[in-house]
């Protein structure tokens, strides 16, 4: 579950990134966000996983009021949500499967239970024949599925996207989306901010639009 | 507990890792760290020869008293009386010029030049173990001993050992400082070598962090780095040394043997080699700790 409730974000340099937000995401709910570029997407984002903070107002993600989380607890939160970033952040200096296995590294887990949970990841993007590639050698299409499957791989109840189809043609712009939909299917929180409603037209989920910064919808 | 050790064990492998990562500058890292340290680990080995080998030549101290040569043997009975009930002196033994000069033929092999010798020219003697060894209590028992009549010269042997020994605690303090300011040397290397580390590292630890990585995990593999080649430098002086000692046991030995002792040169001891590794993984980690701590929150994800 993710509840805003009058959250602002202006940063330091003046500029209202986010107004008034308020809104609530049920769990398993799927939403989209939409808007212009600059209009609080990736920052409503950034909130959730507190990679940036609220000016004003209050997040509960999953019970935890994620604006007055102290520094110590933001690992646990961001390891129970699944990010997929904008700017994807593969790690180029090793193989797909070691860029998957990071989280599970991160959390603790024995290599041996690691390696089956990797898999099983990759399985579900279909990207278990390229585990020991390096993600330079891997298409836009396919760098974009090792994202979710680091994403995914820890089998987080909330799953989050920055615009995962900004890049893509069309066809695998739509792969990217009906995988989404698939994690929404078996019970996954899915917050998705992105331009290509047309791509889950006939999916029933919840659509946000901002606009400069205000919920319109 | 099982998650602790994975965390623990992922941090250790891949540290060494890292180390492998770039084999050419860490082995020379490792060099300057170990010959940084085999200085004062050197001095401080030497010291302890040095101190070993005074104990062995010069044992406990012990008070000589030569008697005139016209002492006759009323007289040396008379002093051996005095010396029986004097409190100071546990023990003593009486030597007789006769013995003394076969003792000195025997020994020293210096039988030719003693048949040459028209007469004995050496004294009646005693060797007195005093009750109380403070370098103090020992003059003090010299100086009365030395006023007793037909007492020609007393002699405290240890004199000579007392002044290296004070030497070598002289060594000791250089060593000491020596050390203190190499030890700065190992934490600014391994402060740079972290430093470097964390910026080519960048775009890991930042993902890492954006995906629920604690500082503590972050962090780890970094202080472990440090600690291993912190170690390795350790390493490294411990075989300086040994090679040092190699070079120079033989040659030594020859110089010895002309003093009639034979003194091989030793090696550090057990206690002292791992104290010497110990600290510096200390100090690697401590170098690594500071560097990660002035680095570390500069990257945050944006």
């Amino acid at each position: 579950m993710i509840s805003f409730s009058q959250v602002c974000k202006r940063y330091p340099n003046g500029f209202n990134a986010l107004k008034n937000i308020g809104f609530t995401l049920e769990a398993g709910e799927m939403a989209l966000i939409t808007g212009h570029s600059g209009a609080g997407k990736s920052t409503l984002l950034r909130l959730i996983a507190a990679i940036e903070r609220p000016t004003s107002g209050s997040i509960i993600v999953n019970g935890q009021n994620v604006s007055t989380l102290n520094g110590g607890a933001i690992p646990f939160l961001r390891r129970n949500l699944g990010l997929v970033f904008q700017d994807q952040k593969i790690l180029f200096d090793r193989t797909v499967f070691d860029n998957v296995l990071l989280p599970l590294q991160i959390s603790g887990f024995d290599s041996r239970a690691a390696t089956g949970r990797v898999r099983a990841a990759l399985d579900k993007v279909g990207l278990l024949d390229r585990e020991k590639a390096r993600p330079i050698t891997l298409s836009g299409g396919e760098q974009q599925r090792l994202c979710i499957a680091r994403a995914i791989v820890n089998r987080p109840s909330i799953l989050i996207a920055d615009e995962p189809t900004s890049n893509l043609d069309a066809d695998y712009a739509k792969d990217i989306m009906m995988m989404f939909k698939s994690f929404h299917q078996v019970g996954v929180t899915v917050l998705i901010a992105t331009h290509d409603v047309e791509l889950l037209r006939g999916t029933p989920l919840r659509i946000f639009a901002l606009n400069h910064g205000e919920l319109t919808v | 507990m099982n998650v602790w050790l994975a965390h623990h064990w992922h941090a250790f492998v891949l540290a060494l890792k890292r180390l492998a990562g770039a084999p050419i500058g860490n082995l020379l890292s490792i060099i300057v760290i170990g010959i940084a340290f085999s200085l004062p680990a050197g001095i401080y080995m030497l010291l302890e020869n040095l101190q070993a080998f005074s104990a062995q030549v010069s044992g406990t101290p012990q008070l000589s008293v030569f008697l005139e040569m016209g002492a006759d043997s009323d007289e040396v009975a008379q002093i051996e009386g005095r010396l029986k009930e004097h409190p100071q002196i546990a023990s003593f033994e009486f030597i007789p010029r006769d013995s003394a000069l076969r003792q000195l033929t025997q020994d020293n092999g210096l039988a030719d030049l003693v048949d040459g010798l028209e007469r004995n020219p050496l004294p009646d003697a005693f060797v007195i173990n005093a009750s109380n060894l403070s370098p103090a209590a020992l003059e003090e028992l010299r100086a009365e001993l030395q006023k007793w009549p037909r007492i020609e010269h007393v002699q405290l042997d240890s004199a000579w050992a007392k002044r290296l020994d004070a030497l070598v605690s002289l060594g000791r303090l250089a060593v000491l400082m020596l050390a203190a300011l190499l030890s700065f040397a190992l934490v600014a290397v391994t402060f740079n070598t972290i430093r470097l580390q964390i910026l080519t590292k960048r775009d890991e630890i930042e993902v890492s962090k954006l995906i629920g990585a604690t500082n503590g995990f972050i962090r780890r593999p970094f202080l472990y780095f440090g600690a291993i080649q912190g170690m390795a430098g350790g390493v490294a002086a411990w075989l300086i040394i040994s090679l040092g000692i190699h070079l120079v046991d033989d040659e030594l030995r020859n110089l010895t043997r002309l003093y009639v002792v034979d003194f091989p040169l030793y090696h550090l001891s057990p206690e002292d080699s791992l104290t010497l590794l110990l600290l510096s993984a200390c100090l690697g980690w401590v170098g690594a700790w500071l560097s990660v701590a002035n680095h570390l929150w500069q990257i945050e994800p944006s």
